[in-house]
């Protein structure tokens, strides 16, 4: 690979678009040129950031360190997808079976991926472990988001129809079912679009950036296809297992639906 | 209590829930058809009753009395202190569902579940109580939504006396009728009554539990007196 490097004169000079932005806000009354100053100052120092951290992860080689930025990324993640729905759970609740719904998909997806098709020497290798759970992350974080959100919504406007079925002893497996399953599917449709859109509409973000960095197309190809597939199932995981989470935290060994567990 | 705390001696308090479902606890064994039995809530005062097979209750009391959640908490609903007995057989003894699908409570706003309403019946549609209801056989192909809020209450009713369960808790089943509707159903619950159901009745209409002819208890701040 023959990366042509870039030298911060380059970004300098890309910058000037985010000035001509904030020009067009100014003449235009958008008031959105603080907004976008700030955007592009946080894009800027968050990058460096990471950029210093990794280059120092990798450094190390150390299973423990790779381990411990994965926890925190995942973490990071599960906290967003707790803080993105419009309902609640009281306490700690959206938090917890967050972090179960992302752990379990992005590990899976991430394990499965460094013990088949990469296969790093060794298998932890955090060149390849944690740019892989990054990227499973977002698309698990926006599927596990999703499907949450449409869990409680779901039930919160359903109560009537869920507990009519209750109370003429459906199970409340039987009466919740249609919401994990329009929950779920929420979840999925974002990684459907981006899989038939990838090529045609859009040429994947990751694609662009190998082939930018001078690799061949068709390995960049090879490389999105396998990506697309990682996040395709970690989203599918993420998305069935935050509804039947989400479901079973909202009833009780009496088979009641528990709506008092949300936040008022 | 006091073989309770005896038995307590000798068993932890869950085993003795479970040697309690297969024998008569005492109170339980007059032949009440219903019996419920729960201390004070948050938002009820403690609750002792007890209705015979064949017999109907009517609660009055004015809005947001609690009226609702006693009826919520005898169909195990919502989450709750207390036990209640079918025929003797303890609730905690048997599954929610199975209690729900016996004890079977009639929301006053009803819910609905799938988009034409023959879709809530099974394969046989109960053509004749629904016609006693006011109710044409046309109206199982029928969207719910473009039926009104009195055929949807009547429907929700008919689903409910359809599984010819032996207690009936309805909450306001009247609430949205005009009065030849009211009449009808009034029949059928007196019908229902006859053939050993028991029922208790959440009413504004003082008159109507008169007409049913049971026992009529008002509700107060969560608190149950006779009326």
């Amino acid at each position: 690979m023959n990366a042509i490097s870039l030298t911060p004169e380059d970004l300098a000079v890309a910058a000037l678009l985010i000035l001509v932005d904030g020009a067009l806000s100014l003449v235009l009354r958008l008031d959105l040129h603080r907004q976008i100053l700030v955007a592009a100052l946080r894009l800027v120092a968050q990058l460096l950031l990471i950029g210093y951290v990794l280059r120092v992860v990798f450094a190390l080689g150390s299973p423990a360190v790779t381990l411990l930025i994965v926890v925190l990324m995942t973490l990071v993640a599960a906290r967003e997808v707790a803080a993105r729905s419009d309902r609640k759970f009281a306490g700690r609740g959206n938090f917890t079976i967050a972090s179960i719904a992302v752990t379990a998909a992005t590990g899976i997806t991430v394990l499965l991926a460094l013990a088949t098709a990469i296969r790093p020497h060794p298998w932890w290798n955090p060149h390849y472990a944690i740019p892989l759970a990054g990227i499973v992350l977002g698309s698990v974080l926006n599927a596990a988001s999703l499907s949450l959100d449409a869990m409680l919504d779901g039930v919160v406007r359903e109560r009537a129809a869920i507990e009519a079925q209750l109370a003429l002893g459906a199970t409340y497996q039987e009466a919740i079912r249609p919401l994990i399953r329009n929950a779920a599917r929420k979840g999925l449709i974002p990684i459907i679009n981006q899989m038939s859109a990838a090529g045609i509409i859009t040429l994947p973000g990751i694609m662009t950036g190998q082939i930018l960095a001078g690799m061949d197309p068709m390995e960049a190809v090879k490389y999105q296809i396998l990506l697309m597939f990682l996040l395709a199932g970690g989203s599918g995981l993420a998305s069935v297992g935050m509804a039947f989470l989400a479901a079973g935290r909202l009833t009780d060994g009496r088979q009641r639906l528990r709506l008092d567990r949300l936040k008022a | 209590m006091r073989t309770e705390s005896f038995l307590l001696l000798f068993f932890k308090k869950e085993a003795l829930s479970s040697i309690y479902a297969f024998m008569t606890v005492p109170g339980s064994s007059d032949g009440a058809r219903l019996r419920v039995s729960a201390p004070a809530g948050d938002r009820l005062a403690a609750v002792e009753l007890a209705l015979d097979a064949g017999k109907c209750l009517a609660i009055t009391g004015p809005s947001g009395a609690g009226k609702s959640l006693l009826l919520r908490m005898i169909a195990d609903l919502d989450l709750h202190e207390g036990e209640a007995w079918l025929d003797g057989r303890r609730r905690s003894a048997m599954k929610g569902p199975e209690w729900r699908s016996q004890v079977v409570y009639c929301a006053p706003e009803s819910g609905w579940w799938h988009a034409v309403v023959g879709a809530h019946f099974g394969s046989h549609y109960p053509l004749t109580l629904a016609a006693q209801l006011g109710l044409a056989p046309g109206i199982f192909e029928r969207e719910v939504r473009l039926c009104s809020t009195g055929e949807r209450q009547r429907l929700a009713l008919l689903r409910s006396l359809s599984r010819k369960p032996p207690v009936l808790l309805l909450d306001e089943p009247t609430g949205p009728l005009d009065p030849e509707s009211v009449a009808r159903v009034e029949a059928v619950l007196l019908e229902h009554l006859a053939r050993g159901a028991a029922i208790v009745i959440v009413t504004h209409d003082p008159a109507q539990a008169a007409r049913l002819g049971g026992e009529q208890l008002s509700m107060r701040g969560g608190r149950l007196s006779p009326a």
